[in-house]
């Protein structure tokens, strides 16, 4: 692949030893099961899941680069373009909604000036539509990296956007 | 007071760290599979509990343990799913994060059962926190000797390995499943062949929930029949119901397989009844998948005897009367609920999962969600409600993977059992769209 452009970022020593032992994991010839542990790994790293990002795993699991793409894109939890800092994720499905969950997304919205799909002009937050969370007790439910945030109303909503901006 | 299997020791202090979670008699039942029985021995035991898959299908564990091919020199593999996508259930999160060594104990017996050296346990990606969780909990049982070479000095070797998934419903299917750990696109494959013959990496493969493998160190423990004795009639032991919407205390609860429906949501030791000063209107008794009904048909059969909490008595009536115990996920719906807006969300979830590979499926859904958005905003019309049913019809039985009866069932039997809503929704389209606005015919509350 000599027309392919060098990977321009890496993963840190740390995550790149991680990496390793992730891939070791998997029986002999069997290193592509890597790939979505490595995804998150690589959105953990960066915040979302670069084209540059995408062409370094495909290096490391030994793979073409279309084929890490295809697989990004086929899941919802990888970002495939920039997303502000907080990326906030609140699930849209129906218990969470029986709960007060539209109303309580409305105002999230409305508080940050998006609608969801979008990012905040100081880049801060980014609101996506999600599907069930497995948190349907606790509705209605957003998750902010891998923090989950239960029991919402819009005060709690004011009360976690006031301390994710100080 | 219902028996608990699962849940006995949930609330101890510490129970997620290996030496609370030993001292409370953890671990015992790999010591005992692994020193006093053979693998079939444990095979055996699981056949006689009786026990089925916890995930939906009801399928009796012991009973696909049994159809494993074991070809000479090739390797097998269990592997647990802990892709818990269907709305209305959390049970698997609850029990993983806080007793996951229960899970690892269940999957180095259930491994040994089926002779696996390494597993899998899928978790669904955005419950990475409970990954750390399990991978910490795996390294505490590693080093007490309980994983790794050798165990107890048994000869047995397993390692676990713990998969995060990437967010999609589907790869809660489970040929889905092993696609996505083998680092593709989750694409249900065609069956035959099986995953008992050739899953993972092509290699004869045990799918299993995280609930089944759960139940695994207590049948050990205290044997396959007293399992069986648990229960009512084929649905034996315990299930773990998720229980959410209109009811008093939301959460995870163990119940004995057979408790009557109306017991459970109004009894105290569960959801504690509908919350104050509403009644119930509608049930999802096990996941966004099976069919709902009106009130009286939740707690009632057709017959006028009490429904019980089991697989046989929630699909009494098949679809005519009845549902199914599904994945235990209990959506409790009060008179404030609209059917059509509900019918609308699940639909539309179905549409966005939908992995597109058979038309029936993906254009399917695409129709339902489009038509019921059209008659929730007030811009329906009668024969929209016939178009629907039709469309159901074409995808049920019809695709290569079950998610899309789960679509179809969801708005089928919405229709079946809330015909008069959705008419009122078309005849009353300025009514109907009014923030908060439920129709408030001649429904049955309870
Ligand atoms: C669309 C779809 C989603 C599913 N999601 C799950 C799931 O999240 N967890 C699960 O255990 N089973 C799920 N299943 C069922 C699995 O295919 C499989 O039957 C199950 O994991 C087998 O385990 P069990 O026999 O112990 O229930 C799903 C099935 C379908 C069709
Ligand atoms: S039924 Fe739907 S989800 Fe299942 S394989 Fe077909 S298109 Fe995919
Ligand atoms: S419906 Fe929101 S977490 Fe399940």
């Amino acid at each position: 692949m000599t027309t392919e452009a060098k990977p321009t970022i890496a993963f840190t020593p740390e995550r790149l030893t991680l990496a390793k032992e992730i891939i070791a994991r998997y029986p002999a010839g069997k290193q592509k099961s890597a790939l979505l542990p490595l995804l998150h790994l690589l959105q953990e790293q960066e915040g979302w899941t670069s084209p540059e990002g995408m062409d370094m795993v495909a290096s490391l699991l030994d793979i073409q680069p279309i084929e890490v793409f295809e697989v990004a894109s086929f899941y919802t939890m990888y970002h495939l373009d920039p997303v502000g800092k907080h990326v906030i994720e609140y699930c849209r499905t129906g218990p969470c909604c029986l709960m007060g969950g539209e109303e309580v997304y409305a105002h999230l919205k409305q508080t940050l000036g998006i609608e969801a799909g979008q990012t905040t002009a100081d880049g801060l937050f980014t609101v996506k539509e999600v599907e069930c969370l497995a948190a349907c007790g606790m509705g209605p439910v957003f998750q902010i990296r891998e923090q989950y945030y239960t029991h919402l109303t819009n005060e709690r909503v004011d009360e976690i956007i006031r301390d994710l901006s100080a | 007071m219902g028996k608990k299997i699962l849940t006995e020791h949930i609330n101890v202090a510490g129970i997620e760290t290996f030496d609370v979670y030993r001292k409370q008699g953890g671990y015992t039942a790999v010591e005992k599979a692994l020193k006093t029985m053979t693998p079939e021995g444990v095979v055996e035991e699981v056949k006689k509990a009786g026990v089925r898959g916890r995930g939906g299908a009801g399928f009796p564990m012991g009973m696909k343990w049994s159809f494993l091919a074991k070809p000479e020199g090739v390797p097998r593999y269990l592997v647990c799913n802990a892709d818990e996508s269907e709305p209305g259930t959390f049970k698997d999160h609850y029990l993983m994060k806080n007793i996951p060594h229960l899970l690892i104990e269940g999957m180095i017996i259930s491994s040994f059962a089926l002779g696996a050296n390494t597993s899998f346990i899928y978790v669904r990606g955005e419950l990475m926190y409970v990954i750390r969780i399990l991978e910490k909990a795996i390294a505490e049982a590693k080093a007490a000797g309980f994983l790794g070479k050798n165990i107890l000095g048994s000869g047995y070797d397993l390692e676990l390995v713990v998969q995060p998934g990437g967010g999609a419903y589907i790869c809660g299917e489970e040929t889905a499943l092993l696609e996505s750990l083998e680092g593709k696109r989750g694409n249900p494959r065609n069956k035959p062949p099986f995953p008992a013959v050739k899953g993972l990496y092509q290699c004869p493969t045990v799918v299993n929930n995280v609930e089944s493998i759960a139940t695994t160190s207590w049948i050990v423990n205290n044997g396959g029949d007293a399992y069986a004795g648990i229960g009512i009639g084929r649905s034996t032991g315990t299930k773990l119901i998720s229980a959410s919407g209109h009811i008093k205390k939301p959460g995870v609860y163990e119940i004995e397989l057979g408790v009557p429906v109306e017991e459970f949501i109004y009894s105290d030791e569960w959801c504690g009844g509908i919350r104050d000063g509403h009644h119930l209107k509608a049930l999802v008794a096990g996941g966004s998948s099976v069919p709902i009904l009106p009130a009286e048909l939740s707690l009632k059969l057709a017959n006028g005897d009490p429904r019980l909490m089991s697989y046989e008595s929630l699909s009494e009536g098949g679809f005519q009367t009845g549902t199914m115990l599904g994945s235990g996920g209990f959506i409790v719906f009060d008179e404030t609920a609209c059917i059509v807006r509900n019918t609308w969300n699940f639909s539309r979830f179905y549409h966005h999962e939908s992995c597109g590979q058979c038309s029936p499926c993906r254009e399917g859904t695409g129709w339902m969600e489009k038509v019921l958005h059209r008659i929730e905003h007030g811009h329906g019309s009668m024969h929209d409600i016939d178009l629907l049913v039709d469309v159901a019809k074409k995808i049920e039985g019809n695709t290569i993977c079950p998610l899309g009866d789960a679509a179809a069932w969801p708005v089928a039997s919405a229709i079946r059992h809330f015909r008069d809503e959705f008419e009122w929704h078309i005849t009353n389209p300025f009514e109907a769209t009014q923030p908060g606005a439920v129709y408030q015919g001649h429904m049955a509350l309870v």
